[in-house]
């Protein structure tokens, strides 16, 4: 029996999305087969990884994931600067948590500065994260997409409760916006419907599915990318065409496995290779579901996960 | 092609003798069409209709059973590409290479290291599964040592034998008569010969190739001398060549049915980075792969690729649960809080996780709801008033506690009245809605 490879092509594509200015612009996305299946289609984007800063010391992070940062993390410049000069970051995603009500409620005006002194610092794209509180965001979000006008940056997350102030937003100072829903395919769609009604531009759309950590309900983020994908690709389903991100340090860096010590759980053996394996495993699985860009914490793990991309595309 | 379950039935006796266990023979070859049962159930169907069902009957990817007792592992059997279509069905086998050129002490370690590796994560037992033996010196005599020494050290480990020498496979084959052992190495120059021994001792052959192409010659060849068990290896090494590769026998096997390459697939994910092994492996458990060849087997690395290959072999239409129970997070006293929650394993690991990120030593009840999340089971009426106070009276929580408050979600506010008439005495507080709010909630009780 001859071998005949079942080589696929799909009606649909993905669409390519380009952040920051200048040469240290990147573009992601713009494929039309499945993750790394560049041996029947085009991939011509390589994913990029964005290193998460925030606007506050990061004393709720684990120290594992600290220690790379203990020198520059007590500012958020600082912290930009040597993720951008040191770490090589190809782009950077500031997470506003410190505006959280709960956290230290910094005013918008605070987090709008915060953003304007690093875009200042660096020229590398950057993501500007609010602190997941639906409300606060809302107006966190606007004053910081105002103050980063024109720097084509990626706003998020606008969620259902709240996309439409951060969808003006983004719209008004020429951003691109995560839009992000609770691991499910249908609300995903919906709130990309929700927001091209406004008048969004589809093509500056970024999907977020909503992550989590290896062995916390990874499986779920997983089969929902790649039905998300899949729809984009046999269907030609434009409404599930944008790229998606995997925001992973978040849920990565507070689970037990990546904090609790050798000496407490022997049978899960070194904490420090532990953690950035964790962070490293969920991150290439959703790569492989079909995430284009990845937010990460710790500089061994984007490392690894850089050398797993460099492999698949070699 | 797989046949429909009407034209299975014409092929059957027609006896409705019931012998099979099913009411009718339509009854039995509806099952069959389902793969929900065995051919070997009807005492009475032709040599020729065997013939034919077998072939159709038999799933894309074929069976096979590596080792015995116990630790042996099973695998193939698999029907889709996506596992949001239908569950994976065999999880891979992860096996450490040894070769017989290492020093004797280091091979002792990694064969303690593989009997020491078993972990138990959400009630199930997970552990390096085989050894893979390198005769990586060309030498029929020290592959011949090496095989001894593991199977005196690791009786019960199953192997895989990795030879190029028909003659090396030989002697080495026959430490492990009766386990089930992979011989791995047939290639387009000694295929032969190792058909010949795998047959002799019926072993499972392992064909390696350059390319798929050649792969489909050589397992045809092997088949057409008698041997039907086989694992298979493309020859990709790298990241790119292994998606490809398994991308397209999954395909061949399943969609088309293609037999050739209806093998479960072995992968070598050898690098000296580590964390890059970590990583080539984990492809390999996402795509397809049914061994897959470590250098290494750290214990950090074990946990997280054990982890991976459990929530990928995941059935994605059965929710995970976790067992009811009160669980301790952090070292609560008689006074710490109670809290009470639903046993979908995410709800949980969510809840759970949150709590501990409050730093508050505190009980979680965790009721069985089926699976269903809290919101879920309330509508679905499994996580009730009635039931709560059940739960809490019996799980003998009200000996270990000072207090007699329980915190409950606040998507469930609604229950709260219900659940104080029910249980006498107790205090009922309405928590957060969602989980990311319990460390500010604990916390600001806490002071």
């Amino acid at each position: 029996m001859a071998f005949t490879p079942p080589k696929e092509s799909y009606a649909g594509k993905v669409y390519s999305v380009t952040v920051g200015t200048g040469d240290t612009a990147v573009t992601f996305g713009g494929e039309n087969v499945l993750p790394f299946h560049g041996f029947e289609g085009e991939t011509p984007n390589r994913p990029v990884i964005a290193y998460e800063i925030q606007d506050v010391p990061p004393s709720d992070w684990p120290e594992s994931v600290q220690k790379p940062f203990e020198s520059v993390s007590s500012d958020p410049v600082e912290w930009a600067k040597f993720c951008q000069d040191t770490l090589k970051a190809k782009a950077i995603a500031l997470r506003l948590i410190g505006t959280h009500p709960d956290r230290e409620n910094r005013s918008a005006e605070d987090a709008a500065k915060t953003v304007r002194d690093v875009l200042s610092a660096i020229n590398v794209p950057l993501i500007i994260l609010g602190s997941n509180h639906a409300e606060k965001d809302s107006s966190v979000l606007v004053a910081v997409a105002e103050a980063a006008k024109d720097k084509n940056c990626i706003i998020g997350k606008a969620q259902e409760a709240n996309y439409k102030t951060i969808v003006a937003a983004a719209m008004a100072n020429n951003h691109k916006l995560i839009a992000m829903s609770e691991l499910d395919i249908n609300l995903s769609k919906q709130l990309n419907i929700l927001i091209t009604q406004m008048g969004f531009d589809k093509e500056k759309l970024v999907t977020d599915p909503m992550s989590s950590a290896l062995g916390y309900g990874l499986e779920y983020t997983y089969s929902v990318m790649e039905r998300i994908r899949l729809a984009a690709l046999t269907q030609n389903d434009a409404t599930m065409q944008p790229p998606m991100v995997a925001d992973i340090g978040m849920y990565v860096w507070k689970i037990k496995e990546t904090q609790a010590p050798e000496s407490d759980l022997p049978q899960w053996g070194s904490l420090p290779e532990r953690g950035i394996a964790w962070e490293a495993v969920s991150a290439m699985s959703f790569l492989i579901a079909g995430a284009e860009l990845l937010i990460m914490r710790h500089p061994q793990a984007v490392e690894a996960v850089e050398k797993f991309i460099g492999e698949m595309e070699g | 092609m797989a046949l429909t379950g009407v034209e299975i039935f014409k092929l059957l006796p027609k006896t409705n003798c019931k012998k099979c266990g099913h009411p009718t023979c339509l009854a039995f070859a509806m099952k069959l069409a389902q793969r929900q049962a065995s051919l070997d159930a009807c005492p009475d169907v032709s040599e020729e209709a065997k013939k034919i069902l077998g072939e159709a009957s038999a799933p894309p990817v074929r069976p096979i059973t590596l080792g015995v007792g116990e630790k042996a592992v099973k695998m193939g059997e698999e029907t889709v590409l996506f596992r949001h279509d239908k569950k994976f069905v065999n999880p891979c086998a992860f096996a450490v290479e040894i070769k017989d050129t290492d020093e004797e002490a280091n091979v002792v370690k990694t064969i303690e290291a593989v009997l020491d590796s078993e972990i138990d994560r959400v009630g199930q037992k997970l552990r390096v599964d085989a050894i893979f033996i390198s005769n990586e010196s060309n030498d029929a005599g020290a592959l011949e040592s090496l095989s001894k020494l593991v199977s005196q050290k690791a009786p019960d480990v199953p192997v895989i034998i990795s030879t190029k020498d028909p003659a090396a496979a030989e002697a080495a084959l026959k430490i492990f008569a009766e386990k089930k052992p992979i011989l791995f190495g047939a290639n387009s120059e000694n295929l032969d010969a190792m058909a010949k021994v795998a047959t002799q001792f019926k072993v499972t052959l392992g064909i390696t190739a350059k390319g798929l192409e050649e792969l489909t010659t050589l397992t045809e060849k092997a088949k057409s001398l008698g041997v039907e068990d086989m694992v298979i290896d493309s020859g990709a090494r790298k990241a790119k060549e292994i998606l490809e590769d398994n991308t397209l026998i999954r395909r061949a096997a399943v969609k088309k049915n293609f037999k050739p390459l209806g093998y479960p697939v072995i992968t070598f994910a050898q690098r000296d980075d580590s964390m890059l092994e970590t990583l080539i492996a984990a492809l390999g458990v996402a795509k397809y792969s049914s061994i897959i060849v470590l250098s290494s087997i750290e214990k950090w690395k074990n946990l997280a690729l054990f982890t991976l290959r459990q929530n990928i072999y995941t059935d994605p239409q059965v929710p995970m649960q976790v067992e009811q129970k009160i669980y301790k997070i952090g070292e609560p006293t008689s006074d710490s809080p109670l809290m009470i929650t639903t046993n979908f394993s995410l709800t949980y690991f969510i809840v759970s996780g949150e709590i501990e990120n409050s730093k508050v030593p505190s009980r979680l009840a965790v009721m069985d709801c089926e699976g269903l999340s809290v919101l879920t089971a309330w509508a679905a009426g499994k996580f009730t008033a009635a039931k709560i106070a059940q739960f809490i009276k019996e799980s003998g929580v009200e000996n270990e506690i000072s207090h007699r408050e329980i915190i409950i979600p606040g998507y469930v506010a609604i229950l709260s009245g219900a659940i104080e008439d029910k249980l006498e005495g107790w205090k009922v507080t309405v928590g957060p809605r969602e989980a990311n709010a319990l460390p500010a909630f604990l916390k600001s009780r806490a002071s």
